[in-house]
């Protein structure tokens, strides 16, 4: 894959999975006293503050061959993680899902309980009526977060590179490749890959904006 | 069909310590000053809150009792609510608003069933209507019409004419006692205005500071208060209008 492709193909896998492990955690964080909820929103949050090398060292420590989540991995036969593409995708989601969750969070939060206590004495269960007035009231936010997430997971950086390396065709991503080809004197094809990056970004950014400007519930 | 209700729960700042019985049958009140719990109450009869001790028993069903550690949840209560200020959802329209709580009825059932209900409020032509187009009065009904949708065996109503103008409040009364006995829903309403308890409640269960004060028939507890407490409750009510 070339590393144009190989970036968008990471960032909406770890975009797929911050929204599906982030929308019930930013829930659970925006409704729920559960215990630990302090905790829960610092770990949560942390990825977003950390210095990405941090973040990716802590990642080879749990995704490595010694590691929980990578000794598992390799004793049901999936492979190793580092040095992967799936390696890529989790450095990139653990590094982007906190937006998704902080964005989806501050939506939940704004959506009045009595909507969810109206539609209870109404007879639906807990799962319909998150389809059916949590989400669909939060939905700015949410489209937020999912532009934010996908932004971030494009632009991944530091995490992937000491997790997944820069293997051609592999795990180098473009903001790899910007990188590599700076550092071998290539500098119009890093321009190339620059400017694609940029107006990608841009282009989110301006469908954000509108969004944000619409009429809200 | 009777409502037995001992409820006794603290909260940071309050505490309320109440029974009552009534046969629910026509319009209850719950009446009495800010501050007294009556909307509390309602959360409770609705489900929404639980209580540290007491019981909830409607008819034959004991929908809560904390010795036993039974819990009802709201979705499978059967009682309506309608809120305060509505909390009609903004992101439908009037039609869905209404349908929201018949989700396990076949389409046809639905659809004849929400007609129905526009009918009876006078909602015919506002199906499309997206609710924050609507004056606060249509507001209110097409409240009423969502929480009597399924066929609740008892509907709650918090404070149902605080968020109206005075103008309207009379014609809505009126309505409202007109849909009581066109539907014969027992009713409970929670209210701080003694006009709309002198309009419409048949029985009244007069609240201070949570706790419940008396219990009667409308009039016997205006006319003739049975305790101290409960004169000086209605002669400061009456003051006040």
């Amino acid at each position: 894959m070339s590393p144009l492709a190989l970036s968008f193909w990471v960032a909406l896998n770890a975009t797929v999975l911050a929204t599906v492990v982030g929308l019930p955690l930013a829930w659970l964080l925006a409704r729920k006293s559960i215990p630990g909820r302090d905790v829960l929103a610092v770990l949560v949050l942390l990825p977003m503050v950390l210095p990405p090398t941090v973040l990716g060292y802590g990642l080879l420590l749990v995704l490595g061959q010694g590691g929980v989540v990578g000794g598992w991995a390799e004793s049901l036969g999936l492979g190793r993680i580092v040095f992967s593409r799936t390696g890529a995708i989790i450095a990139a989601f653990v590094a982007s899902a906190p937006f998704m969750i902080r964005a989806a969070q501050a939506g939940f939060e704004q959506v009045d309980p009595a909507y969810e206590e109206a539609a209870r004495t109404l007879g639906r269960g807990e799962i319909a009526i998150w389809l059916t007035v949590t989400l669909p009231l939060a939905w700015r936010a949410v489209l937020a977060g999912l532009a934010l997430t996908f932004a971030r997971a494009v632009g991944e950086f530091g995490a992937t590179v000491m997790v997944a390396g820069s293997i051609p065709g592999r795990t180098r991503t473009a903001s790899l490749a910007i990188y590599d080809h700076v550092q071998a004197g290539r500098m119009d094809e890093a321009g190339m890959l620059a400017l694609v990056l940029t107006g990608a970004a841009g282009l989110a950014l301006l469908v954000l904006t509108r969004v944000g400007r619409g009429p809200g519930w | 069909m009777s409502l037995d209700v001992s409820l006794r729960a603290t909260l940071p700042d309050f505490r309320l310590d109440l029974a009552f019985e009534t046969s629910a049958t026509g319009i209850t009140a719950l009446f009495g000053p800010s501050g007294a719990g009556k909307s509390l109450t309602l959360r409770h009869l609705a489900g929404l809150e639980r209580a540290e001790a007491g019981h909830v028993r409607l008819g034959s069903r004991t929908l809560f009792d904390a010795s036993a550690g039974l819990f009802t949840r709201p979705r499978d209560r059967r009682i309506g609510l309608v809120f305060q200020e509505y909390a009609l959802f903004p992101h439908l329209d009037v039609r869905a608003n209404v349908a929201f709580g018949l989700h396990d009825r076949p389409r046809d059932a639905r659809y004849r069933r929400v007609d129905e209900l526009l009918s009876l409020m006078d909602l015919e032509g506002y199906g499309g209507r997206n609710p924050r187009s609507l004056s606060g009065g249509e507001r209110q009904r097409v409240a009423i019409a969502r929480a009597l949708a399924p066929e609740p065996e008892l509907l709650l109503l918090d404070e149902p004419f605080a968020a109206l103008d005075f103008r309207v409040r009379g014609d809505l009364r009126r309505a409202l006692g007109e849909i009581q006995r066109h539907t014969s829903v027992p009713m409970i309403l929670v209210t701080h205005a003694l006009d709309d308890v002198r309009a419409l409640a048949d029985t009244l269960v007069l609240m201070d500071q949570g706790r419940v004060v008396t219990t009667g028939p409308t009039v016997s507890v205006l006319e003739d208060p049975p305790s101290a407490d409960a004169a000086a409750l209605v002669g400061s009510a009456l003051r006040a209008t």
